[in-house]
């Protein structure tokens, strides 16, 4: 296979768009269709300041890496969930965003550390919750009430993650085997900001497969965290996402129909937003949106921790 | 020529395609990417014995 652009032997095959490129031509296909989807999707514009959530894996800090390249403003910010588990999870994956910033002195990076913040690390919460082993969905919560806040005390006018097609197409495949209806009327490459404290959100990857950022990566020579975290081994989307690419390989592209065919279900009306939304008001400890009573369950996560400090 | 997969190594010292030793080591192509002596390289490209190969699982998240 030889590359479109140059006839060089490709690098990667795209069998879903019948597309091989050459180390020298994948990166500039892999930015020019990074800005169609900004642009398609109406993500952000060169006059908004972005905050990109850098994990230390591949697909963040390849977002980060293009979003510079096309002259956005785009600055990250890191949560250190304190997760060791006899890795240094954490530690590690936070050297390799502290590395690729302070390659980039334009860009500027902003570190969280739960531990020290809120007196007890992602393990430590998930055990006195009673889930030691499954502490997925509680890092998940923190990880957003945090980005969000960044983002709003920041002045960012986005919030933008490295979710790749394969991990929307995971989670889509997740919601139509169990019609999370609710689910599926809120998964898309862009979220609005709610005008109550709730950042706008946006997935500029969301097109690419998975396999295309970690090449980008790759080519790119950006020094990234190649393990998994320790938590996400078992994990429900990883089976998923080896399905798909089960499915993708005997017919390819049905990874990329499935999702993509979603989106333009979605903007033709299919589950189309509740007539009556879930009201929202600030939450009394922290003021971020809740549809909680009283405190929002990110702030309910910490009470007992909080009130004994 | 020798090839690291996470970690696991294999050495190999005859000639075989990418897709060939993916298929060997029933792994789906889909699900990784191929490095030779450095460089990312296509499924239909050829190893020789003596590369250096390193195959990357590209499949994250939890």
């Amino acid at each position: 296979m030889r590359c479109r652009r140059c006839e060089n032997p490709g690098a990667i095959n795209m069998r879903q768009h019948k597309l091989s490129l050459c180390t020298e031509h994948f990166p500039e296909w892999f930015l020019e269709q990074t800005q169609r989807s900004i642009k398609k999707y109406r993500m952000f514009t060169h006059a908004e300041r972005v905050l990109v959530a850098v994990s230390g894996g591949k697909d963040s800090l390849a977002l980060w890496d293009v979003l510079l390249r096309l002259g956005y403003h785009a600055d990250g910010v890191y949560i250190d969930l304190g997760i060791d588990r006899g890795s240094s999870y954490s530690a590690r994956s936070k050297d390799k965003a502290a590395a690729f910033a302070s390659q980039h002195p334009a860009a500027r990076l902003t570190v969280v550390d739960i531990p020290q913040l809120y007196g007890e690390s992602i393990p430590q919460v998930a055990q006195r919750r009673h889930r030691p082993q499954r502490p997925c969905s509680i890092c998940g919560l923190i990880k957003r009430h945090e980005m969000n806040r960044v983002a709003l005390e920041g002045g960012y006018d986005v919030l933008a993650t490295g979710h790749n097609l394969d991990d929307e197409a995971a989670t889509l495949f997740g919601n139509v085997l169990h019609w999370q209806v609710d689910y599926l009327r809120h998964q898309f490459p862009v979220l609005p900001a709610d005008g109550q404290g709730l950042a706008r959100k946006v997935k500029p990857f969301c097109r690419f497969y998975e396999r295309e950022t970690a090449a980008y990566t790759l080519i790119r020579g950006i020094d990234y965290i190649e393990d998994e975290c320790p938590y996400a081994v078992g994990a429900t989307s990883l089976a998923h996402k080896e399905t798909l690419n089960r499915m993708e390989h005997d017919s390819p592209g049905a990874k990329m129909h499935f999702y993509t065919n979603f989106l333009k279900a979605k903007e033709t009306g299919l589950f189309a937003a509740e007539e009556t939304a879930p009201e929202l008001h600030p939450c009394p400890q922290c003021g971020q949106p809740t549809s909680a009573p009283d405190l929002c369950n990110f702030c309910r996560l910490w009470e007992r921790t909080l009130n004994a400090h | 020529m020798h090839i690291v997969y996470r970690d696991k190594e294999w050495f190999v010292d005859q000639e075989l395609t990418v897709n060939q030793m993916l298929k060997y080591l029933k792994l789906l192509p889909e699900n990784v990417l191929v490095v030779r002596n450095g460089q990312l390289i296509a499924e239909d490209q050829k190893l020789q014995p003596g590369d250096e190969v390193k195959i990357v699982s590209v499949i994250s998240g939890g």
